[in-house]
């Protein structure tokens, strides 16, 4: 289990556990308080429900930052009866707030997805939680059979386990595991048309997504925007983690300035980069520590939120080297059905460890650039377009080093340690040295 | 003030179908080439009237069905 810092002001991990696993069915009612939800449909706590939570100005937290509230209209107009799936997968290596959250406030999730639930009309409740997490699972497990015997689970609800890889959360890729056991992401050409298992809609929510869904219900939009920002609304959290005294869980306000977030978790050293978002995130560059933690700010220095990964470089590592090793990591998680992603990321990957080496041909930027251009949006899904996002801004940031490198001189940083972590058992940082 | 549309054909290409056998840069260079590995990088605004019967040719002669043609409105 990752390290958490509670601070008295956060919304979503208040309690804490008694021996590692989440509060239970009392202490969160106690925490939180109750929430009433109609046993049937009831149009008017619906529309309440649904204006409170666009009113809100909520963003799913998955990665998309979605609009929540959107997503359900889509679902409610199909003749079958919905489902709900709670995407718990976290396939991120470095994050972790996902199973914080499972771990810390699994009945707030699981409020969360009994709201999306009656708002949509669903008769089923589903929560993936990848297979080798199996504290998460636990925990979820212990609060549903709580609701079930308190008597307050109105819907069927259950805990399913797909396999443990970075695609595997991708949404079209779960819905598919749900419904054939293939897991592997689709091609959405109408991306209006919702996903369907077992040929019924399917909505499908991030964890932290649905706390905040839970959390707006009980106390409304006007609450949930005295944090924030006017256009990024709401506390978030993040996984810190890199050059850091205390890595881990934080919860923080849309907006705070980069920098006071890797503070939080005790910054101990003068920064070459961070690397927000995800492995498929940005690079920022130091003197851009001030940019707001929030979509708009972030997306003008070419970042994103994306899942709430923030991994501090410390200066004397080199930032090339790192991006090969995500590169390469990355490759491999490839679900290899699309020719330009089972073949593109394996090539940059292979530029990359050269570059870093400092034994790469004099063609090797110009290759990464075309190579980078020539996959972007070619996938059924956005695996690719991370990896792309997150080169060129390698390319970018570190573009000293970049020349340095590309001229034969590599840095002393190449042979240092990662700051970066892969599951057990993944190659790339042997192989990128 | 009123906007004439009209529907236009729009081509795309299923990634997880397409196994590189290229025939569709083949059959309708004008807006298909292919990447290094033998992909096909597409161009997706919408076919020209005097292309289309090239573009349905290239869908129906894909052996694996991967190429799609999207219909969609433009403005005249
Ligand atoms: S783009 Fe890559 S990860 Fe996504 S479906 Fe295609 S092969 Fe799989
Ligand atoms: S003809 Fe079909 S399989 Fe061949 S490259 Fe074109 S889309 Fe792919």
């Amino acid at each position: 289990m990752s390290a958490v810092t509670l601070e008295t002001n956060d919304r979503l991990l208040t309690v804490r556990p008694g021996g590692g696993m989440g509060p239970d069915l009392a202490e969160h009612l106690a925490t939180h308080g109750t929430l009433s939800i109609p046993a049937r449909d009831d149009t008017d706590w619906r529309t309440g429900i649904q204006r409170a939570v666009s009113a809100s100005g909520l963003l799913g937290r998955g990665g998309a930052g979605f609009p929540s509230a959107l997503k359900w209209d889509a679902v409610r107009r199909g003749r079958r009866r919905p489902m709900v799936v709670v995407n718990a997968m976290e396939g991120e290596p470095a994050s972790a707030k996902d199973r914080v959250l499972l771990s810390y406030a699994p009945h707030l999730v699981l409020d969360g997805a009994e709201v999306v639930a009656a708002v949509v009309g669903a008769s089923e409740i589903v929560i993936c939680v990848a297979e080798d997490n199996r504290t998460a699972a636990a925990a979820v497990e212990r609060a549903v059979t709580e609701r079930m015997r308190a008597g307050i689970a109105r819907r069927r609800m259950s805990v399913r386990r797909p396999p443990s890889r970075y695609v595997a959360g991708e949404e079209s890729a779960l819905v598919s595991w749900l419904d054939d056991k293939r897991g592997l992401p689709m091609l959405r050409v109408d991306k209006s048309v919702p996903l369907q298992v077992s040929r019924r809609p399917v909505v499908v929510h991030n964890v932290e997504t649905l706390s905040q869904v839970a959390l707006i219900a009980r106390h409304g939009p006007d609450w949930f925007r005295r944090v924030g920002t006017p256009e990024a609304p709401g506390s978030t959290l993040v996984t810190v983690s890199g050059a850091v005294r205390s890595p881990g869980v934080f919860e923080v306000e849309l907006g705070t300035p980069v920098v006071d977030i890797v503070r939080r978790a005790g910054l101990e050293t003068e920064l070459a980069g961070v690397l927000l978002g995800g492995y498929g995130g940005a690079w920022l560059h130091p003197s851009r520590l001030a940019t707001p933690y929030a979509p708009g700010p972030l997306s003008a220095v070419g970042a994103t939120l994306g899942v709430g990964i923030v991994i501090a470089l410390p200066v004397g590592s080199c930032g090339i080297t790192e991006t090969a090793r995500i590169a390469r990591y990355m490759a491999g998680e490839s679900a290899g059905q699309c020719g330009p992603c089972v073949y593109g990321l394996p090539a940059i990957a292979t530029d990359l460890e050269q570059l870093a080496a400092g034994r790469a041909d004099s063609a090797v930027l110009e290759r990464i650039r075309a190579r980078a251009t020539a996959i972007e949006g070619r996938g059924a899904c956005r695996h690719p377009d991370g990896v792309v996002r997150l080169v060129r801004s390698a390319l970018a940031v570190f573009a000293d080093d970049v020349a340095a490198h590309a001229q034969g001189r590599p840095c002393p940083g190449h042979s240092a340690g990662s700051v970066l972590r892969f599951p057990d058992g993944h190659l790339a940082s042997r192989r990128a040295s | 003030m009123i906007t004439r549309q009209r529907v236009a054909l729009r081509l795309r290409v299923d990634p997880v179908a397409c196994d590189a056998y290229g025939y569709c840069a083949e059959i309708l260079p004008e807006r298909v080439t292919l990447d290094e590995w033998g992909y096909p990088i597409v161009d997706g605004t919408p076919v020209d009237a005097d292309l289309v019967a090239l573009a349905i040719r290239a869908g129906a002669e894909c052996p694996r069905r991967a190429v799609l043609l999207e219909r969609v409105t433009v403005n005249r």
